[in-house]
């Protein structure tokens, strides 16, 4: 088999083993149980609450508006009353703006939404009207940048879309929720690439899969050989294989230039759960309200992949699931690479929370850092060619423009150097700090540079 | 339990390689060739390594408690550059050099400027710099076939210096039995270099185990082949044989061990070629137009000088940059 894959990367222990085989299960929120919808759960301005206080809601009504241009609407996941609308902690740890909901248990639809049995020949929609439905429904990238996704399918004039990737590498260790839903909802997801291609019809789709999913690559394999326009793509197993540009560059071999957007090279790039939220959103009229989540790790007594509400407490969820261990220390909120530790997990679920990933102390306990001794594995591990050794020194230096000569802004936060180092050295997190640093200043001469002229 | 979650930046995993896994590996490859030192040249040679190993800890522990830093000898980053130093000495060297060669390495070329990782030269070899050019009785052509120490030598024609230094006087011809006797270590030179097939041994568990990558070893090691076969045939140097010049003298532990150094070597994939290429140009021409006989150490001294050259002007192409250099053309 021709596996398709970038340079450079790591190669993780995979963890997948805890929950691979697991079925998802349907967890749905219990009566009575608070719902948080922070208004800002994207990429982009946060949008409007158009509930009040004292409201009834129904499941699938939309209970704050996209007002700006980035931005993505948010319907309820229950029927209920709106309790409050106040600041919340989300699991980013900030403070946003949420509406609160009471479940009433009944699960009543808004007759605006369509039924589950619905099936809406997406055929006949135009461009036009589909882009509309995914808009409408709240879509965003759920795979975590949570980028609004009718604004990536629209690229600007000029940029002709000759690719669509269905970003189903999950290179993340731990994670299993693509690998479910590849293999449990197979023609859902193929359904949602065609849909896709719909708006771009000279455009060809891919479903690109690491082989450490092999009856998932066999089973969409399988799906797609209806679609004469998608190919399946074969991935190497390797870290950050899912990252956007590496994954372009390993499906079409085109490198995203510095600085720019996939649409500049003519991809889009979703991830599998974002394919299937928008095959619900054109052919069923449902709007994001459901995600798939992972909850793993020596620290989860039950691990196991599940369908959720967006909105559902992690603190309520987790003991759903059956709890914590006595040991569990740390709970990262996605994969153990990229994913934030939550320091309180009385938060929500939103649309970009993509799993649990839960720690023992033994686990989560980081060795002690010490001396570079430029042994140059962090160089070899870079996905994107940069030298993590020397940014570190440029970073502790707060040396910002020789971080900025050395292409520090280029850094994507993988965090294959910090893995690799031997010296234990914390080089992603000097280079994600030092990065937002210098692109504050490259911003801000940019402004002075266009006030000049 | 909620409320004392830990906390920290991602990543939340780490391999598990460490300095101290690191290093573990550098000595367990350095072992074949220790040993085959100690078979040829006799329970001296077990002296001066061990007295080298101790005196590069101590020396390093003293430093640290010294300058109230923590104490890191465990990490086994100083007992590499103790047998190291010692590998490069003459099992007859009286039993203060490799005291003295410790004290250099490690205090003087390695804690004051900065510690691990930041020695701009090997440390080890910077030492045997240091000695030969200060005792070069006790280290150098001299003190190989001196009795006075009472060497316990297994073979008798060991305790001598380096074949190259005979060759250097047009005194020898190899021949076929010349070759497996280099291959072997039966030669004469310093304690850890004779044995060629012990030091490629370990030279290739580090590359396995991925400690060392194949550039520098591998370019170096070729470049001295490839340079001396010129040298042979064009007519310069006519009784230079390139394979033997492969396993004599210092060439199998530099190119393994000493050039591949992590502090004073290149971090990028070119800049590593680049060094072995330079270090193999210069150990050929030390070796056929210099006054020494052997040339490696030196050769990597001034390599090492030009690493952080090297690495400025071989960085790995960003990703993404191809297109960003076209724009800029245009």
């Amino acid at each position: 088999m021709n596996l398709h894959t970038f340079k450079r990367g790591i190669h993780p222990p995979d963890g997948k083993a805890f929950t691979n085989q697991k079925p998802i299960e349907i967890l749905m929120p219990k009566e009575g149980a608070l719902m948080v919808f922070p208004v800002s759960q994207h990429i982009g301005a946060p949008c409007e609450p158009i509930v009040q206080k004292g409201d009834r809601v129904l499941l699938g009504q939309k209970i704050a508006e996209a007002k700006a241009f980035v931005c993505s609407p948010i319907h309820s996941s229950v029927s209920g009353t709106v309790k409050d609308i106040k600041p919340m902690l989300t699991p980013s740890g900030a403070m946003v703006q949420s509406i609160i909901i009471e479940n009433d248990g009944k699960f009543e639809e808004d007759p605006s939404i369509g039924k589950e049995t619905d099936e809406n020949d997406y055929k006949s929609l135009s461009r036009e009207e589909i882009l509309e439905k995914v808009k409408n429904a709240g879509i965003v990238g759920l795979g975590g940048a949570g980028f609004p996704t009718h604004i990536k399918l629209n690229p600007p004039p000029g940029q002709e879309i000759d690719s669509i990737i269905v970003n189903a590498a999950e290179c993340e260790p731990y994670l299993t929720t693509d690998h479910r839903v590849m293999l449990e909802k197979t023609d859902r997801l193929v359904m949602g690439l065609d849909v896709m291609l719909q708006l771009h019809p000279k455009a060809k789709g891919y479903i690109a899969i690491e082989v450490n999913k092999m009856d998932a690559l066999e089973a969409v394999t399988k799906a797609a050989e209806k679609y004469s326009n998608i190919e399946v793509i074969a991935l190497k197993c390797k870290y950050p294989q899912g990252s956007e540009k590496q994954l372009i560059y390993a499906v079409t071999g085109r490198e995203v230039p510095s600085g720019g957007l996939p649409a500049s090279v003519g991809c889009i790039v979703d991830n599998v759960d974002t394919v299937l939220a928008i095959e619900r959103a054109v052919v069923k009229n449902r709007p994001l309200m459901r995600r798939i989540v992972t909850i793993t790790g020596n620290g989860v007594k039950n691990p196991g992949n599940y369908q959720i509400r967006i909105g559902m407490n992690i603190k309520e969820f987790i003991e759903a699931t059956g709890g914590l261990t006595d040991d569990c220390a740390k709970v990262i909120a996605g994969g153990p690479m990229m994913g934030p530790a939550l320091y309180n997990i009385d938060v929500p679920f939103v649309k970009t929370s993509s799993a649990l990933l839960c720690m023992t102390k033994e686990e989560a306990t980081l060795p002690e850092e010490r001396n570079c001794i430029r042994c140059g594995k962090c160089v070899g591990a870079c996905p994107m060619g940069l030298m993590p050794l020397e940014l570190n020194q440029d970073a502790l230096a707060k040396d910002y423009d020789a971080f900025e000569a050395h292409n520090g802004v280029d850094c994507i936060e993988c965090g294959s150097c910090s893995y690799v180092c031997p010296a234990k050295r914390h080089l992603a997190q000097s280079l994600r700090i030092t990065k937002r640093t210098v692109m504050g200043i490259i911003r801000a001469r940019k402004e002075a540079e266009k006030n000049g002229k | 339990m909620e409320n004392n979650l830990m906390v920290s930046s991602t990543p939340h995993i780490r391999s598990k390689d460490s300095i101290s896994s690191v290093m573990r590996d550098v000595v367990i490859a350095l072992i074949p060739a220790a040993i085959m030192g100690v078979v040829y040249f006799g329970a001296r040679a077990a002296a001066i390594i061990a007295i080298s190993i101790i005196s590069s800890v101590i020396f390093e522990a003293l430093y640290q408690k010294a300058a109230k830093q923590p104490v890191t000898v465990s990490d086994f980053s100083a007992v590499i550059t103790g047998l190291l130093l010692a590998m490069n000495l003459p099992s007859t060297a009286p039993f203060w050099v490799p005291v003295v060669g410790a004290f250099f390495a490690i205090i003087i070329v390695k804690q004051l400027f900065g510690g691990l990782g930041q020695n701009f030269m090997n440390p080890a070899l910077g030492a045997r710099a240091f000695l030969v050019a200060s005792y070069p009785t006790h280290t150098t052509g001299a003190a190989f076939g001196a009795t006075s120490y009472g060497v316990i030598g297994a073979l008798d024609a060991t305790t001598q210096a380096t074949p190259l230094a005979q060759i250097k006087e047009g005194a020898i011809t190899v021949t076929q039995n010349d070759l497996i006797n280099a291959l072997v270590g039966n030669i004469g030179g310093c304690i850890g270099e004779t044995c060629a097939i012990a030091l490629i041994l370990g030279g290739i568990y580090l590359i396995a185990r991925k400690v060392i990558s194949w550039k520098i070893p591998v370019t170096y090691i070729l470049t001295v082949f490839l340079l001396t076969l010129i040298f042979q045939v064009t007519g310069i140097a006519p009784n230079r044989v390139p394979v033997y010049e492969l396993f004599t003298g210092g060439l199998m532990l530099g190119a393994f061990f000493m050039a591949t150094d992590y502090a004073s070597s290149p971090v990028t994939p070119n800049g590593q070629i680049i060094m072995g290429i330079g270090c193999g140009i210069l150990t050929t021409l030390i070796r056929v137009f210099g006054g020494y006989p052997e040339g490696v150490s030196y050769s990597i001294l001034l390599m090492n000088l030009c690493v952080p050259l090297i690495d400025r002007y071989t960085r790995p192409t960003i990703f993404g940059a191809v297109k960003k250099a076209k724009e800029a053309k245009k």
